[in-house]
């Protein structure tokens, strides 16, 4: 019983699910005064979901609530939202900038907790009319910026400062409070550079030194390796393992994050096809797409693969698709049949024959308030003039709706696309059918190459495996090049012929499908190895 | 059924419920306060035909997402121009009213460019700055119609000073050229204007017309999905900038239509507040800021005339003053600021 | 995605010629327009003080709402008509001198408190398009205020003066003299330099005025409405109440404005029941705007710049455009065309630089991330 009193947070046995779907497991973690806990995990592995219900975010409330209790500094506690939580002295550094950029650094750190002085209106009109203590709320910036060490002046608005110093302004925030006692850092150093990750990285152990406690989420592994005192490496909503950076090494880490396979491999096909032609080759990508970063991306695709992507969310495995698309601002150099094709421009890139099948299915992939038939006819009318029938000797391009249902009875006979009629609003079709018609819109332009993001996501398992056939069905039927990107790897591995793994922006690696998946892992936590083989390269 | 009851309303929206209660109950009210029935009909069939074409005009902007075209005024500048040209030029009877729309629609091609431009540089807060584009071309207008060495003695003011009159009447040019146009007489109250009522058919026609083509399914993509339509490769700012130019000319011609059928052209100050009872009569019909069909505009401006029609006559006979002018402002600003405020968002 | 060439060439004196464009054409206009008036200096000077000690009040009551991020307020004007209804219910009790005045804004304070978070409620049901929907909120409220004045007022309200009623037994007449209020404060402090009479308790009133607004951006409430201002989000994670932060500057404006209105009538000496409110709006926002204030930014000496150029052109328009042309009228056209145009000019400025800067901000950081990561 004494031991337990050390801890300054205790979850135990905590469970979640969301609408019958279990995604946190009877959870247990114990985290000590002063101790920096490193939280290891895939995407969905649970660290949001853990972290949401540390906060009390209301969506979880909202969503029923949660099992187990939480015990932090020494009371059990259930936090109805996040000010309760902060209140307590629990604070959070986001991975996305929270400031107000037309601020001073003094004005952001003290953002909704200045010190204010009394005037005589607050005795009518209350506390809001006491006018703020500018000398203390400067004093009580520079403290929390001396913690950190770096040279930061105060009073600069924080939208001149230098990107990287931006996310310190977030870790003063939380620095600032004088009851801090449990600091969360969510992917904190994604955006400095190395120099300043290791400022913040020695800012956080000299908080740890003053008994503030850190969980620290990144997907560095080194990072984790080297500053934390101890790792707990989430995996399908349960701890799978706590481990001592001193005992271990990344290669264990990644295992466990990953997992072992019971079999060699999940590769459907028989042999690896010998394709030697390229038919995209991509340079130096660089693509502004906002949470998706591409930075200086480069390999080559041969004709008539599946070639995957894969990676953690993030990390920019999305982004190449969009930025070669032209929805997101790109840069560099990309060359399609040996021809440099201009980015930025949609129009010129769906010419060519590339075609996309987007992430954003509701957003940008459908019109959800417009029957199916059009859905699946409007790109190909407006790039390939189909579907319209020339009216006074081509002056007049008349939309030919019997050519649109004809299709579209075609795509949904051959999808096997699940609807009342042609003319249903496509809102009203299951998520799985609505990726097949996404699918469907990208076929009727006969395209060469299909970017293929996340074809999975958010449909039901029948659905998955049917719209991975159908892919694998065009590819080898019409010889359509696919670049599929997705966060499974176990699709990935599925179907595609190469592999590369995403980190930063950037190709890590490209791994044959039949690879070790600790490989993968250890690809996606920035750990270059140097004995791994990788292909095609 | 309570729950039925919920979901009409929530569909139909409260506001259009009441007005139209309202209306039900002048009509009710009519034979009790002594008025004819089918004259107030024959007025409401009228204005229908005065209206509904500069009603129609917001169609195309609504469609590509630009919102509600408070810079109706611009359409409206070209279509006086087009008249007042036409005058000038001594042109009389269906020669002079589509020589009108001819000079009309070349004023409105410009304006609307430039406008479209404008509208496009400004994404997100078209509906403000389009108010006081209306506002300070109509305002710059009044200027022009001192300025301009219009000569014909029927424009200019009859006592030497310069410039053009206030009102001027088309009668002895285009008057009635539509209205009479195959006009059928039903007794000595009643006649129905077959020929405004076809042009603004015609009008309609093409409008609907024009969003079966290429060009239209392109506009209404983007409208309906801005994102979506740059994945297609649509040329969203093109789309829209023809959506401007096609409002502004179908403006242009609404207003020669309601000058012919009015029998005065209206300068200087007139024009200032046209937008507003044109935008409220498409609210009424059921649109919102970012969706609206030819259904709306019919259904929008029966209602709202009808309205209009039917107040003064009836609410004057029973409280004996005229409060006509006081319901027409709540009735069309709160329409419009109802809407504003239902925040519609094509995508969820 | 397309190529901006604009925001690259931007060195800071073409930015300061954008950010004031509007201020700089105004002092060119009325450098051409003083010599063609042919007004005298000493008019020129009177008509500035009393235009200034007349609408500076008003004006002064846009700058929370800005402050707020809600932009211009169009719906001042829903205050305005809250301090005439002060003053209708003083001549009907014919309640005159200062005592007259203090009770017409005791009168009209809690009015103006609820119209203003009416108006606020409407607003925050818009984010986004606080402006056009401010705007159409005043045009509306106009119609309510004609029902209330026009019909209900010597019907359901009881009003004993039958001198400001219509002949026809109720609702207020077009036009109501203010006699008994008529420069009460103008005069309180009676300061005569020559001819020129200078109203040294209305100006004081407007000195404390902005000593109020001063003080109030250093209080709490100040920083929150600042906050809200920059970024609805940021703020509401922080723990600020956005919703009500946003009611409280409309409610305040709306209270201003409301005195505002009155300080403008007791200076006239008449209202125009059913339009003196009408313009309020547009005037105060424009005279602002030619102040080199944006739609999100505004200060104290924006007021005052703006209230000296715009109205110099309000005087001067009229008699330029008569030695011009040889028609007033056209003056008046003008004047007209420059308040609108000034407002779609703003307008439309701020939007398009808020797009650009959002872009160029997309670019920095971008560039940032290629600087550190491309080796």
């Amino acid at each position: 019983m004494e031991s337990k009193e050390k801890y300054l947070l205790r979850m135990e046995h905590v469970s979640k699910d969301f609408y019958g779907t279990k995604v946190l497991k009877n959870i247990n973690i114990s985290v000590k005064s002063g101790e920096i806990i490193g939280l290891v995990g895939e995407n969905g592995a649970g660290k949001s979901t853990l972290m949401n219900i540390l906060f009390g975010n209301p969506i979880i409330h909202e969503t029923g609530g949660f099992e187990g209790k939480i015990i932090f500094d020494g009371k059990e506690v259930n936090f109805a939202s996040p000010f309760d939580a902060i209140n307590a002295g629990i604070g959070m550094v986001h991975q996305e900038f929270i400031f107000i950029p037309g601020f001073t650094a003094i004005e952001n750190i003290l953002l909704n907790k200045e010190p204010t002085r009394y005037s005589f209106f607050s005795e009518i009109f209350g506390d809001k009319l006491n006018v703020l203590n500018r000398e203390e709320m400067k004093k009580r910036a520079i403290e929390a910026i001396k913690i950190l060490g770096i040279e930061l002046n105060p009073e600069i608005i924080v939208k001149e400062m230098p990107v990287g110093h931006k996310q310190f302004i977030e870790i003063a925030r939380e620095i600032d409070r004088k009851l801090l006692k449990l600091l969360v850092l969510d992917e904190p150093t994604a955006v400095l550079t190395e120099s300043e990750a290791d400022i913040a990285m020695k800012a956080i152990k000299k908080l740890a030194a003053k008994g503030v406690s850190v969980i620290f989420i990144s997907h560095r592994l080194q990072e984790i390796l080297d500053s934390c005192d101890r790792i707990i490496v989430l995996k399908d909503g349960s701890v799978q393992k706590e481990l001592i950076p001193s005992d271990t090494n990344p290669r264990e880490v990644a295992e466990y994050m990953i997992g072992h396979e019971l079999t060699k491999s999940i590769w459907k096909s028989k042999e690896i096809r010998k394709i030697s032609e390229t038919i995209l080759e991509v340079n130096n990508l660089w693509v502004d797409m906002p949470g998706e970063q591409v930075n200086g991306a480069s390999f080559k695709v041969n004709k008539g693969e599946i070639f995957g992507i894969g990676g953690l969310t993030g990390q920019g495995k999305l982004g190449i698709a969009n930025g070669i698309m032209g929805l997101h601002p790109a840069e560099g150099e990309v060359k399609f049949k040996g021809k440099p094709i201009f980015l930025n421009n949609s129009k010129y890139v769906l010419e060519q024959g590339i075609a996309f099948v987007s992430e954003d299915r509701r957003g940008l992939g459908l019109i959800l308030d417009q029957p199916i038939f059009k859905n699946i006819t409007f790109t190909a009318m407006q790039i390939k003039d189909m579907f319209l029938k020339s009216l006074l000797g081509g002056l007049i391009k008349w939309s030919d709706d019997k050519a649109m249902f004809k299709i579209t009875r075609e795509y949904i006979d051959a999808l096997q696309i699940k609807c009342e009629s042609e003319k249903q609003l496509v809102r009203e079709l299951s998520g799985g059918n609505q990726q097949k018609l996404c699918m469907a819109k990208v076929f009727v332009l006969q395209p060469e190459l299909i970017f293929v993001s996340e074809p999975t996501r958010g449909i039901d398992v029948g659905a998955k495996s049917l719209v991975l056939d159908t892919l694998c069905e065009y590819n080898r039927k019409y010889g359509i090049t696919i670049i599929m990107a997705s966060s499974e790897l176990v699709e990935l591995r599925a179907i595609c012929e190469r592999i590369a793994i995403v980190d930063e922006g950037r190709i890590s690696g490209i791994l044959p499908p039949t690879a070790e998946l600790v490989e993968f892992g250890l690809l996606m936590l920035g750990i270059k190895s140097k004995k791994r083989e990788t292909i095609g390269k | 059924m309570k729950k039925k009851i919920q979901n009409i309303i929530e569909n139909f929206g409260l506001p259009r419920i009441i007005i139209f209660l309202f209306l039900v109950l002048l009509f009710i009210l009519t034979p009790f306060v002594g008025i004819r029935f089918d004259t107030s009909i024959n007025d409401i069939i009228v204005r229908f035909g005065m209206n509904g074409i500069l009603v129609l005009s917001l169609i195309p902007m609504v469609k590509t997402g630009c919102g509600l075209n408070f810079g109706l005024q611009l359409g409206i500048i070209a279509g006086i121009l087009g008249a007042v040209i036409s005058i000038e030029m001594e042109m009389i009877g269906f020669t002079g009213f589509f020589t009108a729309i001819g000079i009309a629609i070349f004023f409105a091609v410009i304006f609307g460019f430039l406008y479209g431009l404008l509208l496009n540089k400004v994404k997100g807060d078209e509906m403000v700055v389009a108010t006081y584009v209306g506002f300070s071309s109509v305002s710059f207008m009044s200027i022009m119609w001192l300025m301009l060495p219009f000569k014909s003695p029927n424009m200019i003011w009859a006592y030497g000073g310069s410039g053009l009159r206030t009102t001027i009447n088309t009668k002895g040019y285009w008057f009635h050229v539509l209205t009479d146009f195959l006009k059928i007489k039903i007794g000595n109250y009643i006649f129905f204007p077959s020929g405004t009522i076809l042009f603004f058919a015609f009008l309609t026609f093409l409008v609907w017309a024009f969003f079966k083509t290429k060009i239209g399914t392109a506009m209404i993509v983007v409208g309906s999905n801005t994102d979506y339509a740059n994945s297609c490769g649509i040329n969203v700012d093109k789309m829209r900038s023809i959506s401007v130019i096609l409002s502004t000319v179908i403006a242009a011609i609404g207003i020669i239509v309601y000058q012919e059928s009015f029998g005065f052209i209206q300068l200087y100050t007139a024009p200032l507040f046209m937008a507003f009872p044109a935008v409220a009569a498409l609210l009424l019909g059921g649109a919102t800021v970012g969706k609206a069909s030819i259904k709306n505009v019919i259904i929008g401006v029966f209602l709202f005339q009808s309205i209009l029609t039917m107040t003064p006559s009836v609410v004057s006979n029973i409280i004996k003053s005229d409060m006509s002018e006081t319901i027409r402002i709540i009735l069309s600003n709160g329409m419009i600021v109802y809407a504003l405020t239902r925040i519609t968002r094509v995508r969820t | 995605m397309r190529k901006k060439s604009l925001t690259k060439t931007m060195n800071p004196s073409v930015l300061f010629l954008i950010n004031y464009a509007v201020p700089i054409i105004f002092i060119i206009l009325i450098a051409f327009a003083i010599p063609l008036s042919g007004l005298s200096g000493l008019y020129f000077i009177r008509e500035l003080m009393i235009r200034l000690s007349r609408n500076s009040f008003l004006i002064l009551a846009l700058l929370i709402p800005v402050m707020a991020g809600m932009g211009m307020n169009f719906s001042i004007v829903l205050g305005a008509m809250a301090g005439e209804i002060g003053l209708i219910f003083i001549t009907d009790w014919q309640i005159v001198g200062i005592s007259g005045m203090l009770l017409a804004i005791l009168i009209s304070t809690p009015i103006a408190v609820l119209l203003g978070y009416f108006a606020g409620i409407v607003l925050n049901r818009a984010k986004g398009r606080e402006m056009v929907t401010g705007f159409m909120l005043a045009f509306f409220m106009n119609g309510i205020y004609q029902l209330f004045v026009l019909f209900g007022m010597g019907n359901i309200i009881p009003i004993s003066n039958s001198s400001i009623l219509l002949p026809r037994g109720y609702g207020i007449r077009n036009t109501i003299n203010l006699l008994g209020i008529r420069q009460v404060l103008d005069k309180l402090i009676p300061l005569k330099i020559g001819d020129i009479l200078i109203p040294v308790a209305t100006f004081l009133v407007i000195a404390t005025l902005c000593v109020f607004i001063t003080w109030f951006r250093k209080t709490k409430l100040g920083q929150d409405m600042r906050t809200v201002g920059q970024d609805n989000e940021v703020a509401r994670v922080s723990g600020i109440n956005v919703e009500n932060t946003r009611v409280l500057s409309i409610v305040i404006s709306t209270v201003l404005a409301c005195y505002g209105q009155i300080l403008f009538l007791q200076n006239i000496g008449t209202m125009n029941t059913y339009q003196s409110h009408e313009q309020v709006g547009v005037f105060a926002i424009a005279a602002l705007l030619v102040g080199g204030a944006s739609v999100a930014k505004a200060n104290i000496p924006n007021v005052f710049i703006g209230v000296i150029l715009f109205h110099t052109m309000f005087v001067v328009a009229p008699r330029a455009g008569k030695a011009l042309m040889g028609q007033a009228q056209l003056g008046e056209y003008f004047r007209v065309f420059v308040s609108y145009g000034v407002i779609a000019f703003s307008l439309a400025l701020y939007a398009w630089r808020k797009r650009v800067e959002k872009e160029n901000e997309r670019k920095k950081i971008m560039n940032y991330r290629k600087s550190i990561l491309a080796k």
